[in-house]
């Protein structure tokens, strides 16, 4: 497939570059991290970003390619945050390999919260535009909620589930048994198998699998329903199952997301913070401030907003108390960007300036797309 | 038998009976017009062959196969493809990629080999592209191919949408007003595609159309709808000089 890069149909080189600079950004991480400059600070931020870079990725899927706003993307990253953590703490006496057992935690994570994406997404999808915002942000909440009465414990009986209350789970503690996920308190003990290696290799791979998946049948039948529903439907498209593709596919994702955040803290627990509509928003204005439909975009947008609030933590009291009114700022002076059509054109002037003769290009993409 | 056989067809919004009592035969191969004032339940009538909505009386049959109460999806699948009054292309994306997506049912290969790229994803896509271009050629759009839909010219657009209503392989395709604002020359050329498209793809076209010139230029028979009722039904050029026809248009 990747011959060279000019061989490639126009859609495939853009997919290629922004693979390429998450390669390049990795070396530049990896080369910085071996010289021995990079402060604890900076090291603390690599695993997050990874996972918010794949949650925005995934929620660019819903938002960018299918249309709808969904704000209930951090309900499954708490699905597969708690059900890999939950896998790692029940195994890591039996499989002693940690590679192979966060491999099985992560594919568990994200099964399990591409379930939920289809349970929630069965009646969520009926509905459309603010109704579908405010009905996944309910069922994002009742996710992180539920997480919150939940009682899981293991003895040698197998594991018991209860709701409300530690005592209900009849834990035999005499042979060894114990309390893994503790309601409110959540999960301590969870094997830290997360690392920026490991983060890198699943942002790749969220990259290409929705790249490939965008750029396929199935992908096509969803950004046509964006484009128009009814025409879509009209072409014999079943509108409601690309829907549910599309959201359990960016689910699965987010559940990837959430077995690598569970697995790089030392104690788990669902707050606003972490899995709620906090989240979700967060994620959110990674994604349109990146650009709806563009992976590259939301790859930029989240490491520059994520890490730079961080980053401007350590300089001195003077930036460090307006830390995050520059931060506010830097997020209108980007949205203004992105919805400025003055800026936009001068911006394809530049590009076109640089690509010269455009129109002396357009018969050979033609050919091109002809894979 | 008729390839679509429409029986009692109608539908009430309320109380407002938008269709009522429609009886249609299409034969085969045919070119059937479908004219009446604005708010005759034309397009109403399209909506009702393609599913978006559900008769409350009549049937409605393809090939003998009874289609009412079916989804769009389906009723598509089925065999009937259409356009719209006002143009609905897949705005963002390709003009190949329109067709693509016409082609969506034609082509199959899982969404586990989309993403994965196995052999049948490079087989699949290659006949797509194949014939989607084929489709474009027959509509002269093949130099555009990799331009955007929305920033077609507006006759191109309509082209588009005809072009991508028979990557579906229909068997009957339904043309809602394929001639509205374009200048005369267009609907020349829109007259020589449709017929083209006919004699090339054996193809049962149902259309709606206002342009009398194109209804009486390209249909062989035509269906008058006034009030959601038949106020007249027969050969085209018959039809268009019945005095009660004349008087729906036109007044007393």
């Amino acid at each position: 497939m990747k011959k060279s890069v000019s061989n490639l149909n126009p859609l495939t080189k853009k997919n290629f570059i922004t693979l390429l600079i998450c390669v390049v950004i990795f070396a530049a991480v990896q080369f910085w991290q071996a010289s021995g400059s990079m402060g604890s600070l900076y090291q603390g931020l690599l695993v997050p970003i990874c996972i918010y870079v794949i949650m925005a990725v995934s929620l660019n899927l819903v938002v960018g390619y299918l249309g709808e706003l969904s704000l209930g993307h951090a309900g499954f990253m708490c699905v597969g945050a708690y059900t890999s953590s939950l896998f790692s703490i029940m195994t890591q006496s039996t499989i002693s390999n940690s590679l192979l057992r966060f491999a099985i935690a992560i594919l568990i994570g994200g099964i399990f919260a591409a379930i939920f994406g289809v349970i929630v997404g069965i009646p969520v999808l009926r509905l459309r535009g603010d109704y579908l915002a405010i009905v996944t942000l309910a069922f994002g909440e009742i996710i992180k909620n539920l997480m919150n009465v939940l009682y899981v414990g293991v003895d040698n009986n197998g594991i018991h589930i209860a709701i409300e209350d530690s005592t209900k789970l009849n834990i035999d503690y005499t042979n060894g048994g114990k309390i893994i996920l503790n309601g409110p308190q959540g999960i301590t003990g969870t094997p830290r198998d997360s690392n920026f290696i490991i983060g890198f290799i699943l942002v790749m791979i969220t990259l290409i699998v929705i790249m490939n998946f965008v750029n396929s049948r199935t992908g096509r039948a969803i950004t046509a329903i964006r484009d128009n529903r009814i025409a879509a439907a009209s072409v014999g498209i079943n509108v409601t199952k690309y829907k549910l593709i599309a959201f359990a596919l960016a689910a699965f994702f987010a559940g990837v997301a959430g077995a690598l955040y569970s697995h790089n803290t030392a104690s788990l627990s669902a707050t606003t913070k972490n899995f709620g509509y906090m989240m979700s928003i967060m994620v959110l204005v990674y994604v349109v401030l990146g650009g709806m439909a563009s992976l590259r975009g939301s790859v930029i947008a989240t490491i520059i907003l994520y890490a730079l609030p961080e980053v401007l933590r350590q300089f001195n009291d003077d930036i460090n108390n307006y830390r995050m009114l520059i931060y506010a700022i830097i997020l209108i002076v980007m949205m203004l960007i992105n919805n400025n059509d003055t800026i936009k054109n001068k911006l394809n002037q530049f590009k076109n300036n640089k690509n010269k003769s455009p129109k002396g290009k357009e018969p050979e993409t033609v050919k091109e797309a002809e894979v | 038998m008729a390839l679509l056989e429409v029986k009692n067809l109608g539908i009430s919004f309320g109380g407002l009976r938008a269709v009522d009592g429609l009886n249609l035969q299409i034969e085969k191969g045919t070119l059937y017009g479908l004219i009446g004032p604005n708010g005759a339940g034309k397009t109403t009538v399209f909506n009702l062959l393609t599913g978006v909505y559900k008769p409350t009386i009549g049937t409605f049959a393809l090939d003998g196969e009874v289609l009412n109460g079916k989804s769009q999806a389906q009723i598509n699948h089925k065999g009937i493809a259409r356009t719209f009054q006002n143009i609905r292309l897949f705005s963002k994306m390709s003009v190949l990629d329109n067709v693509k997506v016409g082609l969506h049912n034609n082509c199959k290969y899982s969404a586990f080999a989309g993403v994965f790229r196995l052999p049948s994803y490079f087989k699949q896509e290659k006949a797509m592209n194949k014939e989607a271009m084929e489709i474009l050629k027959v509509f002269d759009l093949d130099k555009e191919a990799s331009v955007t839909a929305e920033n077609l010219p507006y006759g191109k657009q309509r082209k588009l949408e005809i072009a991508r209503a028979l990557a579906t392989h229909p068997k009957l395709l339904l043309l809602d007003e394929p001639a509205a604002g374009m200048n005369p020359n267009e609907t020349e050329e829109l007259m020589q595609t449709i017929r083209f498209v006919r004699d090339e793809f054996d193809m049962t076209i149902l259309l709606i159309e206002h342009d009398m010139r194109l209804v009486s230029g390209i249909c062989e028979q035509l269906t008058v709808l006034n009030f959601g009722m038949e106020l007249a039904k027969g050969e085209t050029s018959a039809v268009l000089n019945n005095p009660e026809v004349i008087t729906a248009y036109l007044g007393e």
